[in-house]
C-alpha cells in the first residue's frame, strides 16, 4: 500500500527519528567514556513511537513521559544541547543538572517529565487533565508509559478516575514487550493490554509502533477524539527496544536471535526504504538529514562540555520556594 | 465557642469562596459530609465540580491533586486518615516532594493535604497510627499539626496559600474540641512554635493531640509547685529550633511528648537538637514520652497504656526535676 503522506511530512518524521537515533548513540558512547553517569535508558528501536506521537500532538498539549524520554523531549523542542548537558549533570541542562537522563523537564514546552517510578506519572497526567477541564481549556494531556506500568495499581486507578470524571487524557502505552527484563507474558495475565482500559469504559486501540506513519495517524485521531469529547482514550503502541534496558543490563532474559529478528523491522531503515521506493525522497535527502543531525549532536556535546557545574553552595536550592535552611 | 471540625470547615468555605482555583477532594467529603463531619454542607454550597468525592484510590487522587497543582489549581486533598495515606506515599515522596527540585525549579506543587492522625478511639492497630515523623523526614514538603481551634482554621488557609506541598495533620480526638475562633485576627506564622503556657522549671514540648495532655500535665505539676512551660511545636517541618532552644535554655529541662513510637520519632529529633545545641544548658537528661513500641491495641486499658497520658508526662517532668 502506498504511503498517503506529503514529502515534507515524511521528511519531518524521518529527520526526527534520525536525530533521536544519533543522540542516543552518542549518549551510549559518552556513557562508556563516563561523561554520562547514573541510569541511561536508550530509545533506540522505539523512535517511531515518540516521533509519530509527538508530531500528532499540539504544542499546547501536555506531555508526561517516562524515564526513557529523550526522544519525546527532543521532538518536543528541548534543544539537544540542554538534554546532553542535563545528562552530564551541568547547570545548563534542561533541569539544571538536578534531574539527569530520567528527569528531563521543560515548563515552557509543557513537558512534565521524565518520571522514573513506573506508573507514577499516570496520576499526574490525570491531575493535569483535571486542571484543564476545570479551567475550560481544550488541551489534551498525553501520558506515555510502558507495558510494565500496566501491572501497577496506579495504572488501573488512573484509568478508572479519568473515565469516571471524564478527563481529557490520552493514555499511550509503549509496549516494548518487557517490563525491564520480564517478558510481557510473564508479567501480565492478559497480554492483550488494551483489554484493561476497555474494562473501565475507556476506548482503546493498538497500533504497530514500528511504523511511524501508522503511529502518527493513530495518535492524531485519538488525540482529536479526546479533545472533541473531553474524555480519555487509550492507544497501545507495539514496539521493541533494540538496546539493553539500561546500561547495567546484561540482557539475560532474551536471545540475540530475538533481538536480531526485531532489528529487521528497524523503524528508521524501514521508513527510509519505503520513502525511497516510492520516490518521495532521494538518498541526498537522507544524507542531508544525517549531516544536520551529526552537527546538531556534535554541537550538543560541545554545549554540555562547556556548561558550568552548579556551585555546591547552592545545593539546597529548588527544595522549597524559599530556602528554609 | 467553635468546634475544631467547624473551624476547619470555615477555612474550607473561605478558601472555596475566595479563590476559584481552589477545589476540595477526598473520600466521602461530599455527599457523606466528611468522615469527621468536617465538610458537611460544602457539596451543597459549591457543587460537584469543586467538592469531589473520589474513588478509594489514595495514590491516584493524591497524584491527581499534585498534577492539578502543577497545572495551576490549588487543590485541597483530604486523605481520610494517615493510615490510608500510606497508599499515597509514592506520590507524596516521589512526586510532590521532588518535582520542584528534579525539574531545576521549573514546576511547583501548591497542594494542601489534610488527614486525621493519632489514636484514642479504640479503632485498633490499622486506624490509630501517628506517622507525622515519616512526612517530616522528607525535604520538599512541609508539615503542620494544628492543636487548637484557631490553628485548625489558620493553618489550612496558610497551607493553601503556600507555594509548596503542605501536609496538615489533625488529631482525630480534637475534632469535637471547642475553642475560640477569630477569623478577623492576623494569624501568627504557622511555621513557628508557640509557648502555650509559660513556666520556669521544665519545658514540655508537644504538638497536636499531645499538646492538650501537656497542658493538663502542666496544671497538675503546678499543684505540686513545679512551673512547667508548654511549647506547641505547630510546624513539624520546618521545625522551629529557635523557640525550642530558647525555652530549654531558660528552664534547663525538657520533656518531649510525641504520640509516635519512640524509635526514630520527632521526639528523637528534638532530643538530638537539644543534645547538639543546648547540651551545656541542660540540668537533666532529656525525657521522651512516646507510644509504647506495640501496634495500637483495641482494648481500652491497653490503648490508654500504649499512648502518652497526662500521668506519664507528669512523672517524666518530675524525673527531670530529680524528684520522680
Amino acid at each position: 500500500m502506498k504511503l498517503d503522506i506529503s514529502r515534507d511530512h515524511a521528511l519531518a518524521l524521518l529527520r526526527d527519528m534520525i536525530r533521536i537515533r544519533r543522540l542516543e548513540e552518542k549518549s551510549a558512547e559518552l556513557y562508556a567514556k563516563q561523561k554520562i553517569r547514573g541510569f541511561l535508558h536508550l530509545y533506540i528501536g522505539e523512535e517511531a513511537v515518540g516521533v509519530g506521537a509527538m508530531h500528532a500532538l499540539r504544542k499546547d498539549d501536555n506531555i508526561v513521559a517516562t524515564y526513557r524520554e529523550h526522544g519525546q523531549a527532543l521532538v518536543r523542542g528541548i534543544p539537544a544541547g540542554e538534554i546532553m548537558a542535563e545528562m552530564y549533570g551541568k547547570a545548563n541542562g534542561c533541569s539544571g543538572g538536578r534531574g539527569g537522563s530520567m528527569h528531563l523537564f521543560s515548563a515552557e514546552r509543557r513537558f512534565y517529565g521524565g518520571h522514573a517510578i513506573v506508573g507514577g506519572g499516570l496520576p499526574i497526567a490525570v491531575g493535569l487533565a483535571l486542571a484543564d477541564k476545570m479551567k475550560g481549556e481544550s488541551r489534551v494531556t498525553a501520558c506515555f508509559f510502558g507495558d510494565g506500568a500496566t501491572d501497577e495499581g496506579e495504572f488501573h486507578e488512573s484509568l478508572n478516575l479519568a473515565a469516571l470524571w471524564k478527563l481529557p487524557v490520552l493514555f499511550l502505552c509503549e509496549n516494548n514487550k518487557y517490563a525491564m527484563g520480564t517478558a510481557l507474558e510473564r508479567h501480565v495475565a492478559d497480554a492483550e493490554i488494551a483489554d484493561n482500559p476497555r474494562a473501565y469504559g475507556v476506548p482503546a486501540d493498538s497500533v504497530n509502533g514500528m511504523d511511524v506513519v501508522a503511529v502518527n495517524r493513530s495518535v492524531h485521531n485519538e488525540a482529536e477524539l479526546v479533545r472533541e469529547t473531553s474524555e480519555p482514550r487509550f492507544l497501545e503502541l507495539r514496539t521493541y527496544r533494540f538496546r539493553a534496558h539500561s546500561m547495567y543490563d546484561a540482557e539475560l532474559y532474551r536471545t540475540k536471535e530475538e533481538v536480531e529478528k526485531h532489528k529487521k523491522h528497524d523503524p528508521i531503515e524501514g521508513f527510509q526504504n519505503r520513502l525511497l521506493a516510492e520516490g518521495l525522497i532521494e538518498q541526498a535527502d537522507i544524507d542531508a538529514i544525517e549531516a544536520d543531525a551529526a552537527k546538531e549532536i556534535a554541537d550538543a556535546v560541545e554545549f554540555a562540555e562547556q556548561g558550568e557545574w552548579e556551585p555546591i553552595e547552592d545545593i539546597t536550592r529548588h527544595v522549597y520556594a524559599r530556602d528554609l535552611s | 465557642m467553635t468546634a475544631y471540625r467547624d473551624a476547619v470547615r470555615t477555612a474550607l468555605q473561605t478558601l472555596l469562596r475566595e479563590d476559584e482555583r481552589v477545589f476540595f477532594m477526598g473520600e466521602d467529603v461530599g455527599r457523606y459530609g466528611g468522615p469527621y463531619a468536617v465538610s458537611k454542607g460544602l457539596l451543597e454550597e459549591f457543587g460537584e465540580d469543586r467538592v469531589r468525592d473520589t474513588p478509594l484510590c489514595e495514590s491516584t487522587f493524591v497524584g491527581a491533586g499534585i498534577g492539578a497543582a502543577i497545572g495551576g489549581m490549588r487543590p485541597i486533598v483530604e486523605v481520610m486518615t494517615v493510615n490510608f495515606s500510606l497508599l499515597a506515599l509514592d506520590q507524596i515522596v516521589n512526586n510532590a516532594a521532588v518535582m520542584r527540585h528534579m525539574s531545576g525549579g521549573q514546576f511547583e506543587v501548591p497542594i494542601a493535604v489534610r488527614m486525621a492522625t493519632g489514636g484514642g478511639k479504640q479503632i485498633a492497630a490499622q486506624h490509630s497510627h501517628s506517622l507525622e515523623n515519616w512526612y517530616a523526614h522528607v525535604p520538599g514538603i512541609k508539615v503542620l499539626a494544628p492543636a487548637t481551634v484557631q490553628d485548625a482554621h489558620d493553618m489550612l488557609l496558610a497551607a493553601v496559600e503556600d507555594p509548596d506541598p503542605v501536609f496538615v495533620f489533625e488529631h482525630q480526638m480534637l475534632y469535637g474540641v471547642e475553642g475560640e475562633l477569630d477569623t478577623e485576627a492576623t494569624p501568627p506564622s504557622p511555621w513557628k512554635a508557640i509557648v502555650r503556657r509559660p513556666g520556669t522549671d521544665v519545658s514540655l514540648i508537644a504538638y497536636g493531640g499531645s499538646m492538650h495532655k501537656a497542658l493538663d500535665a502542666a496544671e497538675e505539676l503546678a499543684k505540686e509547685g513545679v512551673s512547667a512551660e508548654v511549647v506547641d511545636l505547630r510546624s513539624l517541618r520546618p521545625l522551629d529550633k529557635e523557640t525550642i532552644l530558647e525555652s530549654v535554655r531558660r528552664t534547663h529541662r525538657a520533656v518531649v511528648i510525641d504520640e509516635a513510637w519512640k524509635t526514630g520519632s520527632l521526639a528523637s529529633e528534638i532530643s538530638a537538637i537539644l543534645a547538639e545545641d543546648a547540651f551545656y544548658d541542660l540540668d537533666a537528661p532529656v525525657e521522651r514520652v512516646c507510644t509504647v513500641e506495640v501496634p495500637i491495641p483495641y482494648a481500652k486499658h491497653l490503648e490508654e497504656a500504649a499512648i502518652p497520658q497526662v500521668e506519664g508526662i507528669v512523672r517524666a517532668a518530675k524525673r527531670s526535676m530529680g524528684s520522680g
